[in-house]
């Protein structure tokens, strides 16, 4: 059984096609790329998947259970999700709040109005472990607003593994990167893909850079103009005629 | 000083310039009652800010709450029954129950939309007490009836005429509606709604229902602001109409911004600041209101973070 998938969802913006009828299937443990010239719909693509917006039409199905219509938290409680191309923090809060409130929700706590002892140790053991895991333990106690941007994203990607997802979409995790921090992340989402591969965290990833998609990816889907133009392997991806025209321009 | 060694500092000095308010407040010209006064509209304040603060909601008809309470322990005392604890019961049902009511309705808008819709709502209950003036009163307000004797068991303390005594049952009252508000703040409830403060996109994809958690927030918020209502039907034994219009409303979000929104002990002291203004500007002209606005102005201007917003970074630095 797929873990995601999805048939033929489209969505317009008035008469614009953002996606156009694209369909995808996500296996347990996949690590896949996205990616596309500027404006290809990747972005609305991971909000459909995500819940932000529903599809004009089309299906997305989690484990064959159809979630089209299911809102956004509800996703991320059946095992969805997600980052954002611009960083989504509690910028005034520390990193180790930033992620206790994820872990609180994973543990399903998050109306409690106190915490038992035992309840309260489970949440500390788990967040130690993320900031261990993101490379973040001696900034716990430091603003997340007030750091560099590149352990803000560590920090977000760690707040969406917080939630124990078995799909997480990270939307360009290098973004305004430099080459230190583009290793570092890669580096991290490549371990986060190995040290969780016996719960089969399935990641899907959108990416402008070629190195970190090359390097990271089982495969790689491309999309242009909102519609799919190939899938396939990394190899077969830069073998493909039309993705070399679609990224260099129609030769003339 | 360490963080921890610095917060229970604080703590140590509030609580004991409260307890200790009786002995202190007529040696800088102050009097019991007074004292009283401040600490309940510190307590409205501080609900406004449980809100403001802490979730980044903006309730602008809060007032609504405070003065549904006023009305509902008057009401009680005046005609169904002499008992000053079930009179505090029905005024904190009576706001709290019609706020989480009303609070359904809106917790799907947001910034100015919400602010809006919040102070209809209380207009509406302001024209109510208003107009029914067989029930309320209306213009007059509530009266007469009057706080009742504390039944103890071994004692009964006579709270209308010794202040002192009332000031430590009120004082009492305020320290559990205090230690309540704290201890949801603390609570992985109470960091959610921080979450929704801080980033409310970055809650909802992290699997928070945000707009049920507003909610919440808001009903909690509505029921402190009716106790502390509650209290002040108590102080004055009377209850006013002016206690549910939206200029009340906007005393109380001045305070909390004036002390600090995002501190819990911020708006008593906004308080304290904003009745001694009050109090020393209204004795020489009676336009005080402008005066009071000019300062609000200056401090949103150049002390956004209010008061102790700036003793804190002080500290800190």
């Amino acid at each position: 059984m797929s873990l995601l998938r999805v048939e033929s969802v489209s969505r317009h913006f008035g008469s614009l096609v953002a996606v156009d009828g694209v369909s995808l299937t996500v296996e347990p443990g996949e690590l896949r790329a996205v990616i596309g010239p500027n404006g290809a719909g990747k972005t609305t693509f991971f909000n459909l998947i995500s819940g932000f917006f529903p599809p004009t039409s089309g299906k997305i199905f989690l484990d064959d259970r159809d979630i089209t219509g299911a809102s956004s938290h509800r996703r991320v409680n059946m095992g969805i999700a997600r980052t954002f191309q611009i960083t989504e923090i509690f910028p005034e809060l520390t990193v180790r709040e930033n992620l206790r409130i994820p872990t609180e929700v994973a543990q399903g706590l998050r109306l409690r109005p106190w915490l038992a002892r035992a309840d309260d140790e489970r949440v500390r053991a788990r967040v130690a472990e993320l900031l261990e895991l993101g490379g973040l333990a001696d900034k716990a106690d430091r603003l997340v607003g007030e750091l560099p941007h590149g352990d803000q994203r560590s920090t977000e990607i760690m707040m969406a593994l917080a939630l124990n997802p078995r799909l997480l979409l990270l939307d360009e995790p290098t973004a305004g990167m430099g080459d230190r921090e583009t290793y570092d992340i890669t580096t991290l989402i490549r371990n986060l893909h190995r040290g969780q591969r016996d719960q089969k965290l399935a990641i899907v990833l959108i990416e402008h850079d070629m190195r970190v998609v090359f390097h990271l990816a089982d495969r790689i889907m491309v999309l242009a103009e909102g519609a799919v133009l190939a899938e396939g392997t990394p190899d077969e991806i830069a073998a493909n005629e039309r993705v070399q025209e679609a990224y260099l321009g129609k030769a003339a | 000083m360490s963080e921890v060694n610095r917060k229970l500092a604080m703590l140590a000095a509030i609580w004991a310039a409260l307890i200790l308010a009786p002995l202190w407040m007529p040696l800088v010209g102050g009097y019991t009652a007074l004292g009283t006064r401040v600490m309940v509209l510190g307590l409205a304040a501080m609900s406004v800010n449980f809100l403001l603060g802490f979730t980044g909601v903006l309730s602008f008809g809060h007032a609504a709450w405070f003065g549904l309470g006023a009305y509902g322990c008057g009401l009680l005392l005046k005609f169904v029954a002499l008992s000053t604890p079930l009179g505090l019961l029905a005024g904190t049902l009576l706001g709290g129950v019609m706020g989480g009511l009303l609070g359904a309705l809106i917790v799907r808008r947001r910034g100015v939309y919400f602010a809006m819709v919040t102070i209809a709502f209380g207009q509406v209950f302001y024209y109510i007490a208003f107009q029914w003036s067989s029930l309320t009163g209306g213009d007059d307000g509530l009266r007469p009836f009057y706080r009742q004797p504390l039944h103890l068991g071994v004692a009964t303390v006579d709270i209308l005429h010794n202040s002192t005594a009332f000031y430590y049952f009120v004082l009492v009252c305020f320290a559990f509606a205090a230690a309540a508000m704290g201890f949801i703040l603390r609570s992985p409830f109470g960091r959610t709604m921080l979450a929704i403060r801080e980033n409310e996109r970055r809650a909802r994809f992290l699997g928070i229902p945000v707009e049920m958690h507003i909610w919440i927030a808001f009903t909690l918020s509505c029921f402190f602001m009716a106790f502390a209502g509650s209290l002040y039907a108590l102080v004055n034994n009377f209850a006013d109409p002016r206690g549910l219009h939206y200029s009340q409303s906007g005393d109380f979000v001045m305070m909390a911004v004036l002390g600090g929104m995002r501190t819990f002990w911020g708006p008593l002291l906004g308080a304290v600041v904003f009745v001694m203004l009050q109090d020393y500007i209204s004795s020489i002209t009676i336009n005080w209101q402008i005066f009071i606005g000019l300062f609000y102005v200056a401090c949103v201007l150049f002390f956004p973070r209010g008061v102790l917003g700036i003793l804190r970074r002080k500290a800190t630095t």
